[in-house]
């Protein structure tokens, strides 16, 4: 067996392996082209089959076009929602080293030559198999019009398709995508979520024609308009047009009309990449695609194809992940000599589309002679319901739109008859006689609930923790539309406790707190804790989370409202218990409060002072505040002296507390502005300073509609208007952006006032620990709908209950820091040393930086460690 | 540091710590809040984090966070889980147990142990 003649680029794992010492010993080789989905999945079922170098059984060969291994191509577009590349990737670490297989990546094949039995990469490597694998996947058909390769014309198929598209997208304004099909849409929802307007362009009469039928094509067309988006169903694109610098400008349509658009993403279906396999004399289809037979070998015994670029043994050229799958585990089990047959495939999908469920499953649009259609429709809602139904009551399949819960249940029921009344699956909840819910109990055991890893109930049934069902049986691990029913199948978990010490959540225990008036953790531990916690320390996870509830609630059930008094000391995370902001080398940086972010020269000038005179780094902050890095332990009191002799109070950056209330500079001064935005910023901030909550809390308040205070942005924002106030709430910027959502408008101060004192005691008192207002939000059963309806409409009886925890709130504040420097027994902890208080601590240095100093961190210095995964780190 | 000071505390009611064949008396046991940690400045200049937990037993790491360099583990949030006591980092939240100084979340770090004794 000849030797590669050219070692190209390789990965790790692939140089880790010893082809050489391989290649002589008498082991078959296989070689796979492509290493998409598909290619991942047949070396995963060679590796169960022991088909591997580690296991003795094979040399394993990949090439690799892309410059990276697999990765999830259906879930592409979560590389927007702020994803990385390597998030997406299918590929365990270790796993190509663990199993000796060799990965080119960035060196696609280039020619087979099948009479020798080699194969030829772009790098110029030749390597010789015994069994070849075709998992070239498919490529985006580009519609062959003038104009199709002007610069601004992309498709959407890999993560360097997104990356371009991204990268061109800062310098443009509107988007078009040619195709309303799938990935059509998912690409619209990229563009979108890159701020541009987008236009969807779709030859056929309605979106997603493959999928759905009419109705479900019309309930989707609406809430996809509702979301913004222009959509063009039943036109032609003629031409795209460029401008004299060659970039796209705009397309005309087969209508006559014309878009103006910067940027134009082709995803009219894709082709099979049948290339390679046509150029060595292989039999491919006649509107493409590599023959195969149920085996899934193509017209040479020695070659396979699978996936998207195989037309299979029943004729059909699948696009969808699931029917590779099982290609992959047929050709993987024909290659170790067993026996497995491909014959067709369900082409069943479940997708969330821009945020609408979509499914359809089986013979959905209802092609099978005698079948009758049960239909539910609302368009106002967007919701489009079908069933099909034999002449014998048999499920023949289904399309579901807007509403797609019961698509877990309903399709493994397909061919069966249904045991009961199908107009009571489409029905909505609260009509009457209906729904009735066919949770996945009334499934058979048989019955397929992976389609993806073809996993049945009884299978998955076998285990008691999702995890475990996806390490042992895979299901789950593909599309994803079944986890649903996985999560339902498996036992409850045991209770929804905040940690190992408490079996109530901490919304629970806010009530116990309030109720039974609880002063102190250690009490709350030892009468409402888990058995065995009971008598214990607590935890990490704890102890905060009731440190921030007695405090929330302190005025009310007569706690202290320090945070450092007594017990409360012990409970507090670092950050509150040195009332400052810990950083990587233990110092601690001070942000002083700006109520408003509004502050007199003479106490900027003051702020100056203090940082030149402790050396501190200074920065300014998101919030319209001043950051002072780089103080020890035993500088914190000192350094509060100054700033509260010139008037300073805590600006609480340290604690789950309200934070800032910024604001724009408003009437006064702006000439567009029509409320004074900075008093209503400044007098929210000072009444509520230092309310203690589940997450930190951000405010900002914007003079007008322009909103250049991004209020929207924050839990609570207030945008001004000619009338009074518009309120919103539960926006986010972060990892996770959010725009708040209007919870009332057109308010006076006293009612914006009224409405916000509401607002964040029912967050207080309902929400997660480290959970922000924008995930309580979207949690809570009933969303922003049953928030107003508890704090606008009063509808729990709650809001005179709620207005007075906040006025005690309001009425029992005091500055942390005024109170602390004042106190010689709490200043006896602002020491680095217990035995050598006057010590400064001698790891914490710094360094100069552009004028200023930043942490000498080779101080520090040691082996590099992995690090703990932190919850609730959201800006 | 070399100029530092470092103050013994005198009297019963001390907490010592072993360093080198002797004990080294670091404070009085009344400065210790229970569930919080202090830090111990050593006569060869590294650190120790000396916790009491709320049976009023005592512990000493050393005060090396392994996993950021930092200083800072007697800042962190002292706890227990199945009854054994524990220091959470306040950087990035590993959990180290306080008998053992093994670090719970990777079991290949871990910090040193003092031998304490508190009167």
């Amino acid at each position: 067996m000849p030797e590669p003649t050219f070692e190209p680029r390789t990965t790790a794992a692939a140089s880790n392996a010893t082809p050489n010492a391989q290649a002589h010993t008498a082991v078959p080789t296989i070689v796979v082209v492509g290493h998409g989905m598909v290619g991942q999945r047949f070396l995963e079922a060679l590796a169960e089959r022991g088909l591997t170098p580690a296991a003795g059984g094979a040399r394993v060969v990949v090439l690799c076009e892309e410059p990276r291994p697999a990765y999830d191509r259906v879930r592409l577009t979560s590389y927007f929602a702020g994803r990385s590349p390597e998030d997406l990737s299918l590929v365990e670490p270790d796993f190509m080293a663990r199993h000796g297989v060799e990965l080119y990546v960035g060196d696609p094949a280039t020619a087979v030559d099948r009479a020798g039995r080699t194969v030829t990469a772009r790098s110029g490597a030749v390597f010789p198999y015994d069994t070849l694998v075709l998992a070239t996947g498919s490529y985006p058909f580009v519609p062959p019009v003038p104009g199709k390769d002007a610069r601004g014309c992309f498709v959407y198929r890999t993560i360097e398709d997104l990356l371009a598209i991204e990268e061109y997208a800062r310098g443009a304004a509107t988007g078009a995508v040619v195709g309303g099909g799938l990935l059509g849409l998912e690409a619209a929802g990229a563009l979108k979520g890159l701020g541009l307007a987008t236009h969807v362009v779709e030859f056929a009469p309605r979106l997603m024609p493959v999928q759905v039928d009419e109705g479900g094509g019309a309930a989707l067309l609406r809430t996809i308009q509702d979301m913004g988006l222009s959509v063009h169903t039943g036109v032609g694109t003629q031409e795209v047009t460029a401008g004299e610098d060659g970039a796209v400008t705009g397309m005309s349509l087969s209508d006559g009309s014309s878009l103006a658009v910067d940027l134009v993403v082709f995803s009219a279906g894709v082709r099979p990449r049948d290339q390679l396999a046509r150029e060595c004399g292989l039999a491919v289809g006649e509107r493409g695609g590599i023959v195969v037979d149920e085996e899934c070998r193509t017209s040479d015994p020695a070659v396979f194809a699978i996936g998207e670029c195989a037309l299979t043994a029943d004729g059909r050229v699948y696009g969808l992940v699931a029917p590779g799958y099982d290609m992959a585990r047929t050709a993987a089990e024909v290659i170790a000599g067993g026996r497995s047959a491909f014959t067709g495939a369900d082409l069943s999908t479940k997708l969330k589309l821009l945020g609408v469920d979509v499914a359809s499953f089986g013979d959905a649009h209802g092609a099978a002679e005698g079948s009758l259609d049960v239909v539910y429709s609302d368009a106002r809602a967007g919701v489009y319901k079908k069933l099909v139904i034999g002449p014998d009551g048999t499920l023949l399949g289904g399309v579901l739109v807007g509403d797609a819960e019961q698509y877990g249940t309903l399709r493994p029921l397909t061919g069966t008859v249904l045991p009961v009344a199908p107009e009571q699956l489409v029905l909505p909840a609260g009509s009457g006689g209906g729904p009735v819910s066919l949770g996945p109990g009334a499934l058979p055991d048989e019955a397929v609930i992976c389609s993806c890893h073809n996993v049945t109930k009884g299978a998955i049934c076998e285990h008691t923790t999702l995890p475990e069902v996806k390490k042992c049986t895979k299901a789950g691990t593909g599309c994803g539309s079944c986890l649903k029913v996985i999560g339902q199948l498996m036992p409850p978990p045991e209770d929804s406790g905040l940690c190992g010490c408490f079996p109530y959540s901490r919304s629970e225990l806010y009530e116990i707190v309030r109720t039974l008036e609880v002063t102190s953790f250690a009490e709350l531990l030892d009468s409402h804790g888990r058995e065995e916690a009971r008598g214990s320390d607590g935890c990490e996870v704890c102890k905060p989370t009731v440190g921030s509830v007695i405090a929330s609630l302190a005025p009310t059930v007569g706690a202290s409202g320090y945070v450092l008094d007594g017990e409360q000391a012990a409970l507090q995370d670092t950050n509150d218990h040195f009332l400052a902001n810990l950083q990587r080398n233990g110092s601690y940086s001070i942000v002083p409060r700006i109520p408003g972010g509004e502050i007199t020269p003479e106490k900027l000038i003051v702020i100056g002072e203090v940082a030149r005179d402790f050396g501190l780094y200074t920065k300014i902050t998101g919030g319209q505040r001043i950051d002072l890095f780089g103080a020890r332990v035993d500088q914190l009191p000192l350094i509060w002296t100054r700033l509260v002799d010139a008037g300073f109070e805590s600006g609480h950056a340290y604690g789950k507390s309200l934070r800032t209330v910024k604001s724009c500079v408003g009437q006064t001064w702006c000439r567009y502005g029509v409320q004074d935005s900075v008093k209503m910023a400044i007098d929210l901030e000072l009444r509520y300073r230092g309310l203690r909550s589940p997450h930190k809390l951000k405010s900002a308040v914007s003079g007008c509609a322009r909103e250049c205070a991004e209020a929207r942005g924050k839990d609570f924002g207030i945008i001004a208007t000619a009338q009074g106030w518009n309120l919103y709430v539960g926006g986010n910027g972060g990892a996770t952006p959010r725009h708040a959502d209007l919870l009332a408008q057109d308010l006076s101060d006293a009612e914006l006032v009224r409405l916000i004192d509401r607002f964040l005691m029912f967050y207080i008192r309902t929400a997660d620990r480290l959970e922000r207002t924008s995930a309580w939000l979207e949690r809570i059963d009933g969303g922003l709908d049953h928030v107003r309806d508890v704090v606008v409409h009063d509808s729990l009886g709650l809001c005179e209950e709620l207005e007075r925890l906040m006025a005690d709130h309001v009425a029992g504040y005091r500055d942390e820091w005024a109170e602390t420097i004042n106190d010689p027994e709490r200043l006896r902890r602002f020491v680095t040393f217990v035995n050598a208080p006057d010590a400064p601590d001698p790891s914490v240095r710094f360094v100069p930086e552009r004028d200023q100093i930043k942490p000498d961190l080779e101080l520090l210095a040691g082996p590099v460690l992995a690090v703990r995964t932190l919850e609730g780190t959201a800006s | 540091m070399a100029t530092a000071t470092i103050t013994t505390a005198r009297g019963t009611g001390s907490v010592r710590l072993a360093h080198g064949e002797d004990w080294l008396t670091v404070c009085e046991r009344g400065l210790l809040i229970p569930g919080r940690g202090v830090a111990v400045l050593l006569p060869d200049g590294d650190q120790a984090a000396v916790f009491m937990d709320r049976s009023g037993q005592v512990y000493a790491i050393g005060n090396r966070d392994p996993f950021t360099g930092a200083y800072v583990l007697s800042r962190g949030l002292l706890g227990s889980a199945g009854g054994r006591p524990f220091v959470a980092s306040p950087l990035l939240k590993q959990r180290f147990d306080l008998a053992t100084g093994a670090c719970l979340d990777d079991e290949e770090v871990s910090v040193p142990v003092f031998a304490v004794r508190a009167d």
